[in-house]
């Protein structure tokens, strides 16, 4: 049996954009938590994966303007040059909704591999705007974050749609 | 599944034109913050949307630790009711030298015609977070603009020195610690006296002194003290220990790791200090001047 978030006669309710709301303020905020360590760079970077999830997933509810904003806000947090994480979410979101038709097609494994890529291009994008502002290359280990986030791909893609699955109607024969 | 409307319905402009509009912006945020600093008000229009979020996360930590507070049994208690006890009287033969001393250094000063060193001030605060950002090494506190905190003080802990505000939001700021690649202290051996400068390297736990001769005498387990010519720093605060002495004839200058002597990578209180020194005015420079970055080069 292929592993999939939905049977494929599965018919989803639509999603609520408050539940979006929801989703993209709590991977900013487990961004914001006190990692320390090797936390620090094993952690992925969540918000990144949100606003991948939904561009993949409603590329019509979430696009360019939430992506970028949330890029600001965790330029702000991170204490990083202002601008960076925005532009790299803006091309993340970009990458989401030309593939999006694409990535869904696939099995969850294979879609995994996907979101590695993207999330290493995400990486890339904000390796090469640091370097070109005169920053270390940090080692390799900047890019384990990417790997792990793409290993919570399936588990974020069955936990996201729970919402969305119609309650069995008990009338209904 | 999502399917795109026949193209006879509005869309908007294409994926590749957003991208590009959006770039863009990015790009001259970027170009605006890294070469000319202009966007410091939109950072904080920004952090005070954040800010509430940044409270909650790093809300479990903090109750974590107060609950363990809560949590301490009697003996621990009165092992550390001893302890304090005890270091309260050593303390107090050493307050009462600091004050005689202070008296006999503030003659000594004013019969020498030197300058009175500072009374600084200091403000509590608590560490929220480190920032994730691969490329520096910064945390982030929880006093800021409304605690009249300014951009340049330094932060110390119980132990050293720990960094610097470098950037202040309504409710936070930010510091960048020793450690930060970009970031030097002026300081001076204990031993002897003689002046350098620390800069970080960029690898936590691990600091260098820059331009020492390789005559120069430092060794390994001397204490660096900062020194106090920058004005940023006052006097006198332990900065790091020298860890290795590495003396190579093929460079100018001698290679010389130290261990930050504050606790750098602690999650807990730290001190800011708000000192107003009243720096003399450079003397005239003869020849076409030369900057340096932060701080003053030389030994």
């Amino acid at each position: 049996m292929q592993l999939r978030a939905t049977s494929p006669q599965e018919i989803l309710l639509p999603v609520k954009p408050a539940f979006i709301v929801l989703t993209l303020a709590t991977a900013l905020l487990v961004n914001l938590f006190p990692w320390t360590g090797f936390w620090l760079w094993a952690k992925p970077d969540f918000v990144a994966l949100v606003v991948l999830y939904w561009c993949i997933e409603q590329p019509r509810k979430v696009g360019f303007t939430v992506a970028w904003l949330l890029g600001l806000m965790m330029d702000v947090a991170d204490a990083s040059l202002f601008g960076q994480h925005a532009l790299a979410y803006s091309i993340l979101a970009y990458a989401g909704i030309v593939l999006h038709r694409r990535v869904l097609m696939f099995t969850l494994a294979a879609q995994m591999l996907h979101v590695i890529l993207l999330l290493l291009l995400n990486d890339l994008m904000v390796l090469v705007i640091r370097l070109l502002a005169g920053s270390d290359f940090p080692g390799y280990q900047y890019f384990i974050g990417s790997f792990v986030a793409g290993a919570l791909w399936p588990v974020l893609s069955i936990l996201l749609k729970l919402p969305q699955h119609p309650t069995p109607d008990p009338d209904h024969v | 599944m999502e399917h795109t409307p026949p193209p006879f319905f509005k869309t908007g402009p294409t994926p590749l034109a957003r991208l590009l509009l959006f770039s863009l912006l990015s790009l001259a945020l970027l170009i605006g913050d890294a070469r000319f600093k202009y966007l410091e008000t939109l950072r904080r229009i920004a952090s005070v949307v954040v800010y509430p979020l940044q409270r909650v996360a790093s809300a479990p930590a903090s109750i974590a630790r107060r609950a363990g507070e809560f949590f301490v049994t009697n003996s621990a208690l009165r092992a550390d009711n001893a302890r304090l006890s005890r270091q309260d009287i050593e303390n107090a033969v050493k307050l009462q030298l600091l004050v005689s001393l202070q008296a006999e250094n503030a003659h000594l000063r004013d019969l020498l015609g030197a300058r009175a060193r500072v009374d600084a001030k200091y403000t509590f605060a608590e560490v929220l977070y480190t920032a994730r950002d691969p490329f520096t090494r910064k945390m982030i506190i929880d006093k800021g603009l409304q605690n009249d905190v300014l951009s340049g003080q330094p932060v110390i802990d119980s132990s050293g020195v720990i960094g610097q505000v470098t950037r202040v939001y309504p409710w936070l700021s930010e510091v960048t610690l020793i450690t930060d690649k970009g970031h030097s202290v002026p300081v001076q051996n204990v031993r002897n006296g003689l002046r350098a400068i620390l800069a970080g390297t960029g690898n936590d736990g691990v600091v260098e002194l820059r331009f020492v001769p390789l005559n120069a005498d430092f060794q390994n387990g001397d204490k660096l003290v900062t020194s106090g010519i920058d004005g940023v720093y006052p006097p006198g605060l332990p900065v790091a220990e020298i860890t290795n002495v590495e003396r190579n004839s093929g460079y100018p200058f001698s290679r010389i790791s130290c261990r930050p002597a504050g606790g750098i990578n602690r999650y807990g209180q730290v001190l800011i200090v708000h000192m107003e020194t009243t720096i003399p005015e450079r003397p005239e420079e003869e020849s076409k001047p030369v900057r340096g970055k932060k701080g003053k080069r030389g030994s």
